[in-house]
């Protein structure tokens, strides 16, 4: 399962920002909420993190260490 | 579900007690649920509970005039939070917000009067984790005021990092976080830590994967840094 970014719908706003500056149609608007879809696509640029006013979208890391693997 | 001894055992707080203290403990202390994203706290109201996780992450923070947010500290089970208000009386020095679904237990200021009275042996183990408290605080400030942000983000992502044997041995594991916490963490603007992220990568310290930060050169991040010997 790929990583992709979160959607608290109680936050949403429905503004529509984080639809219009994915570049790879990760984020659709289907009636009433944003759905998440899962792309091979989806670089995880965060842009859409960066463009919601309600901080409604989340584009957690996962910090490791790889030193040596 | 109630308050449970085995969760009381694992708090700091009532380390080293017998099982005759810890339920009479028991009796005092209260549980709270949240989800995420619910807030727990809010800075100068006067709330005076000190608050323990149980289960989940907390974050506490605090939040400028202008809505700049600067967090304090991330909480994870056995930590407590808002113990200031309760010993000397004053209001909710800081926020606190649920970043996943939270359990928690909190003990009055009353009851914790009633509490240090009646076991006394409790206040040798709140010192240590205000010393403890004290001495993260006192890092947060070195680290505001003389390291370079860059190397402020090279330390935090020094001390998130996981090398996946953290869940082996049973502990929790690291909160995973987004820029913006990042960047409210070190106090700076979000497009900054995106900079520094980029930077660090470019000097082949880290590895940026997705939604992994991969730290390939320790050394070389703990020089960024100014941790350790380099």
């Amino acid at each position: 399962m790929l990583e992709m970014p979160v959607v608290n719908g109680e936050l949403c706003n429905l503004c529509g920002l984080c639809v219009e500056v994915c570049r790879c149609g990760a984020l659709v608007l289907v009636g009433d909420s944003i759905v998440v879809v899962e792309t091979a696509e989806c670089g995880y640029c965060t842009e859409c993190e960066v463009v919601c006013p309600t901080g409604a979208i989340r584009c957690p890391y996962e910090i490791i260490i790889e030193e040596y693997q | 579900m109630a308050v449970e001894v085995e969760h009381l055992k694992s708090i700091p707080y009532f380390s080293s007690l017998g099982s005759g203290e810890l339920e009479a403990i028991r009796q005092l202390v209260f549980e709270r649920w949240a989800d995420r994203g619910e807030l727990i706290l809010l800075e100068d109201e006067p709330t005076q509970t000190v608050y323990f996780v149980v289960t989940g992450v907390v974050k506490a923070f605090k939040t400028s005039a202008e809505g700049k947010e600067q967090i304090l500290c991330i909480l994870r089970p056995g930590d407590s939070f808002n113990d200031v208000s309760v010993f000397d009386g004053g209001p909710n020095p800081v926020s606190a917000i649920a970043m996943s679904r939270v359990r928690l237990y909190g003990i009055s200021k009353t009851d914790m009067e009633t509490l240090l009275r009646e076991h006394p042996g409790i206040a040798l183990n709140i010192i240590k984790v205000l010393a403890g408290k004290v001495r993260h605080f006192v890092s947060l400030v070195e680290d505001l005021s003389f390291r370079h942000v860059t190397g402020r983000v090279a330390k935090l992502l020094l001390e998130y990092a996981t090398n996946g044997s953290e869940e082996g041995k049973g502990k929790s594991p690291r909160p995973r976080l987004t820029q913006q916490d990042m960047a409210a963490m070190v106090g700076t603007a979000r497009e900054v830590v995106g900079r520094s992220l980029k930077a660090l990568e470019e000097e082949g310290a880290i590895r940026m994967d997705r939604h992994r930060i991969a730290i390939v050169n320790r050394e070389a991040l703990e020089e960024r840094s100014g941790v350790g010997g380099g």
